[in-house]
């Protein structure tokens, strides 16, 4: 047997893959659910708290401020060991599914909102003021003059940190759940091929290259001429 | 609660454990972070030469990358290579695929940082007489570094957040001591010392950063 038939044996055995397929499909599945319920619950919460933080009391702010630093500056991985193996210590057990979806949850809230905030901070007072006085109503001048401008600022941004916060899907594995990684994970120990983690690899790809991709190209689309 | 989350017997215990954890995802974070730079500095000047034939493979290995889950990456070369008769063990592993991975962001950024810079400065500088790589070192690439500063700055912070997956192939970095001493002790107050620690680490950065994001913006718009 030559080097490449070996190497194909190996990473890309097709017996194994056959008898996975429906294993890591399974998982597809779970790691797509997971990344929309955290991308939905991530960007509204992170809305929620921009727009809290737009009424300026300052108390409130302090700690909107506070908690979105927090969640920046912890490691996904570390909230999710946390939530797992902490809180069962007061008697509350969240499955593997909810403490990862939860933690990436609580990331993008973070992450989202500065952006939210930056887009709607950024747009210059003047803009309301000359929106107003030619007689538009203040419905009028939020949707027609201020949003457009806030949210060219803030989509590509925001698409590129959902893309990469929704990767962290990935760290469910270490919570046992039985998303994409953690499928490939238990197949390459019962079928002692690697095989299984090339069909990952691949799902992977198939999820998330289109999307960066995507998120390239609104890069350049939303860019201000210079 | 203060009991179970914050116990100070079990502080004192996990001190020494999560002291060491701390060195090693610091001295990590001091390999990693420049293997990333220079694997993205790399791509970047690449890049800067600019020929379809180069850009097109550079932005599919760039986005190749950057679709990739860092730790599928890792486990891949961890629990996958072995079989190959390559058993490179954690750290070398970790290396690899930081290298790969946020080579590839810093790769993008630095990118778009050289991008930015007009080419008139590359003329002007061409035709003072600089070389080509002096013309890059002294003239563009300051430039461009000051130019995407935030982005650079940002994704260093992602970077050393990133360390903590060293836990997931046994690297004794702060998480994974947390871990440890929480197995040992059968009480969480070491994770929640160790996101103290985390926290308290880069919670500079994580102001500073959003300050610069702001201005940043601001400017944009």
């Amino acid at each position: 047997m030559s080097n490449w038939d070996r190497f194909l044996e190996t990473f890309f055995n097709a017996k194994v893959m056959a008898k996975y397929l429906p294993d890591i499909l399974h998982g597809m599945l779970v790691t797509i659910e997971l990344a929309a319920l955290v991308i939905v619950a991530g960007l509204v919460a992170g809305l929620a708290l921009a727009l809290l933080r737009s009424l300026g009391f300052r108390p409130v702010n302090l700690l909107i401020v506070f908690v979105v630093d927090l969640f920046r500056a912890l490691p996904p991985l570390v909230i999710i060991v946390f939530i797992y193996f902490g809180l069962p210590a007061v008697q509350l057990s969240p499955s593997g599914f909810v403490s990862t979806w939860l933690s990436l949850t609580l990331v993008l809230m973070a992450f989202s909102e500065e952006i939210y905030w930056a887009g709607i901070t950024s747009i210059a007072k003047g803009q309301w003021e000359a929106a107003r006085s030619t007689g538009l109503s203040y419905g009028q001048t939020l949707i027609n003059v201020v949003l457009p401008q806030a949210l060219r600022l803030t989509i590509p941004p925001l698409t590129n940190r959902t893309i990469a916060i929704t990767k962290g899907t990935a760290l469910g594995t270490v919570v046992a759940v039985s998303e994409i990684l953690g499928m490939a994970s238990s197949a390459v120990s019962n079928s002692y091929n690697p095989s299984p983690l090339t069909m990952a690899a691949i799902a992977y790809l198939i999820l998330f290259f289109p999307m960066v991709v995507f998120g390239r190209w609104l890069e350049t689309r939303m860019a201000w001429k210079r | 609660m203060l009991q179970t989350f914050l116990n100070f017997e079990i502080i004192k215990a996990a001190w020494p454990i999560l002291l060491a954890g701390l060195g090693n995802t610091v001295m990590l974070s001091l390999v990693v972070v420049p293997l990333g730079l220079i694997g993205g500095l790399g791509l970047a000047m690449l890049a800067s030469v600019r020929k379809p034939w180069v850009r097109w493979p550079l932005m599919a290995w760039v986005d190749f990358f950057r679709a990739f889950p860092p730790l599928v990456l890792l486990i891949f070369l961890f629990a996958g290579l072995p079989f190959a008769g390559l058993e490179l063990g954690g750290f070398a592993c970790v290396c690899i695929a930081f290298f790969l991975n946020t080579g590839a962001y810093y790769g993008e950024i630095l990118r778009a940082g050289i991008d930015s810079v007009p080419t008139g400065q590359t003329e002007a500088a061409r035709s003072t007489g600089l070389g080509r790589i002096q013309t890059m070192l002294f003239v563009v690439l300051p430039q461009a570094v000051r130019n995407v500063l935030p982005d650079l700055l940002s994704n260093t912070l992602e970077v050393i957040k990133l360390t903590s997956l060293g836990s997931v192939v046994a690297m004794p970095e702060l998480l994974f001591q947390a871990r440890q001493a929480q197995s040992l002790t059968y009480n969480p107050t070491p994770i929640v010392l160790a996101a103290a620690i985390y926290f308290l680490m880069l919670w500079p950065l994580v102001r500073l950063l959003s300050r610069l994001e702001n201005r940043a913006l601001a400017a944009r718009g």
